[in-house]
């Protein structure tokens, strides 16, 4: 059967300023990051002729990427807005990548920005982001997004005995790794114990078991494999990619502590001929800690349950067996809502160029990227590569 | 502040479903479905069943007991509404029924709920219409 491994390939891709950007909007921001991919792809936008976005929370369109597309004066044969929470990056990723191959178009933008940090208030945000909750049988009973996933965390503690410690190594590691990048979010390096001492959110995660709110946006230029070849990059090639989904709702999980990050792996692994032992690097879904365990261990890159001493072993970190979220991720890095994993993408493009500077992992040539949305519910596994395989 | 400013805390939007549902629930009864073909029990409130997709659904009375599956303690409210409440819990109940909804855990300390504890429902009137199904140790 033919598949879309090795046929379209990456070959821009750019970040804007993360953080706190008052002076950008949400449409501003997402304009930019599409500007600067096309600038490092080497294109115009006359060439670009399918274009994908998500909705901004801080200002949003009804069809968000047709106003982009009007916005930038651009008129696509492909034009989508994608809204499936975190997992939307990877899934639009193979969505235009098939229509590439497919020949609806021959060179597609994904660009994703928000302002959740200064677009919005923060009680906005936090009322906007636990409208997850299904209305009638989660919401009324006042969960916190940090609160629907500690239901997560306590059961995993509680299955496997992983400890507060545990947790805090995966913040540990993220924060080590943004303070590599000099783009990231947060830079000043933190110790377990910090992450320990940081108040209480939603027992068991502490402050920073959780990722951060902020402003940024993040896109890349995707275009077939023959193209990729006359563009000034080494192209980073779509291998593999699949979707896994559990539930939509917390309290209709099929399991607290396995994840469909198993299926949307196993799927992904499948389209790319290859397995977990393969990758030289990985960028998991991290917006809160223990998510991380329970998505290295269904990814199949250690045990279930081993997931805390696979990171406080030092596996995850640069120079060890499975450098994980290299940027910094949603931890340490940005976490502009939605966009939040496009950073994961533009790092893993940045790492297979062999371009990642200080944080660069040496001889990388394979990559899973991961990213999950809505309360552990929507999964998409997305490997890339050097070679076309 | 007068009661005419006090925010008011989420309230479920009822829908065809689940207007008995919510009904009961204010008269003190917690509903589940089962189905008469295979006998599935589910909940939330559907037009098929879950395990085999019959439209045969009836009604069921829930015992109301159950044992906590997971909690959480919300330190930080999600709005206004919810700061009064702050510590509060957050769990999932598993229903001595086999189906598991959330819920809130409450008249005990937050710090004593743990995984597994023994829980019975209770209604916590939040309008006319609407009385939350909510859990204490039972």
């Amino acid at each position: 059967m033919s598949n879309l491994s090795g046929k379209v390939a990456i070959v821009g891709a750019a970040d804007t300023q993360v953080g706190k950007i008052p002076h950008m909007s949400a449409t501003q921001l997402c304009i930019q990051a599409a500007k600067r991919a096309m600038d490092d792809a080497g294109i115009t936008k006359d060439q670009v002729d399918g274009l994908v976005t998500c909705n901004s929370m801080a200002e949003p369109h009804m069809y968000h990427a047709e106003a982009m597309a009007e916005y930038l004066q651009i008129f696509p044969k492909y034009c989508v807005s994608a809204g499936a929470g975190g997992g939307t990056t990877f899934a639009v990723l193979y969505q235009a990548a098939a229509a590439i191959v497919h020949g609806i178009c021959e060179t597609v933008v994904i660009s994703m920005a928000d302002s959740l940090r200064t677009g919005l208030s923060r009680e906005a945000a936090m009322v906007m982001q636990s409208s997850s909750g299904h209305p009638q049988y989660e919401t009324p009973y006042g969960s916190t997004v940090p609160g629907y996933y500690a239901l997560i965390a306590q059961a995993y503690m509680h299955e496997f005995g992983a400890t507060p410690e545990h947790l805090a190594g995966v913040a540990v590691t993220c924060r080590n790794h943004a303070c590599l990048h000099p783009g990231a979010q947060m830079r000043e390096p933190i110790t377990v114990q910090d992450v320990m001492d940081s108040r209480m959110i939603a027992d068991p995660l502490r402050l920073l078991d959780c990722s951060l709110v902020s402003d940024g946006g993040s896109a890349v230029v995707l275009t077939s494999a023959e193209r990729a070849k006359d563009l000034p990059h080494q192209p980073v090639y779509l291998l593999g990619a699949g979707e896994g989904h559990g539930h939509e709702h917390i309290s209709q999980a099929r399991s607290l502590t396995t994840s469909a990050a198993k299926e949307s792996g196993a799927r992904a692994y499948a389209m790319a001929g290859l397995g977990a032992k393969d990758m030289d690097l990985a960028q998991v879904y991290d917006c809160f800690t223990p998510v991380v365990l329970i998505e290295l261990e269904d990814l199949g890159f250690c045990a279930k349950g081993e997931g805390g001493d696979f990171v406080a072993e030092g596996h995850a970190a640069i120079g060890g067996s499975l450098p994980m979220n290299t940027h910094g991720g949603l931890l340490s890095h940005s976490h502009p809502g939605n966009p939040g994993s496009m950073f994961a993408l533009t790092e893993t493009v940045a790492q297979l160029r062999h371009a990642a500077g200080e944080r660069q992992v040496e001889g990388a040539e394979t990559a899973l990227v991961h990213a999950q949305g809505g309360i552990l519910s929507s999964h998409c596994s997305v490997i890339l590569g050097r070679e076309a395989g | 502040m007068s009661e005419a400013d006090t925010p008011l805390k989420a309230h479920p939007p009822v829908s065809p479903e689940s207007v008995e549902y919510w009904e009961r629930c204010a008269a003190g009864k917690l509903l589940l479905q089962r189905c008469r073909t295979c006998g599935n029990v589910q909940f939330y409130p559907r037009l098929l069943c879950t395990a085999c997709a019959s439209d045969e659904l009836e009604w069921l009375e829930a015992s109301g007991s159950g044992v906590v599956k997971s909690f959480s303690i919300i330190r930080r409210a999600v709005s206004a509404a919810y700061e009064p409440d702050v510590p509060y819990v957050v769990a999932l109940i598993e229903l001595a029924e086999g189906p598991t909804m959330m819920s809130n855990v409450v008249d005990c300390d937050a710090e004593a709920v743990r995984i597994g504890l023994p829980v019975q429902v209770r209604f916590e009137a939040i309008s006319d219409a609407i009385s939350l199904p909510v859990f204490a140790p039972a």
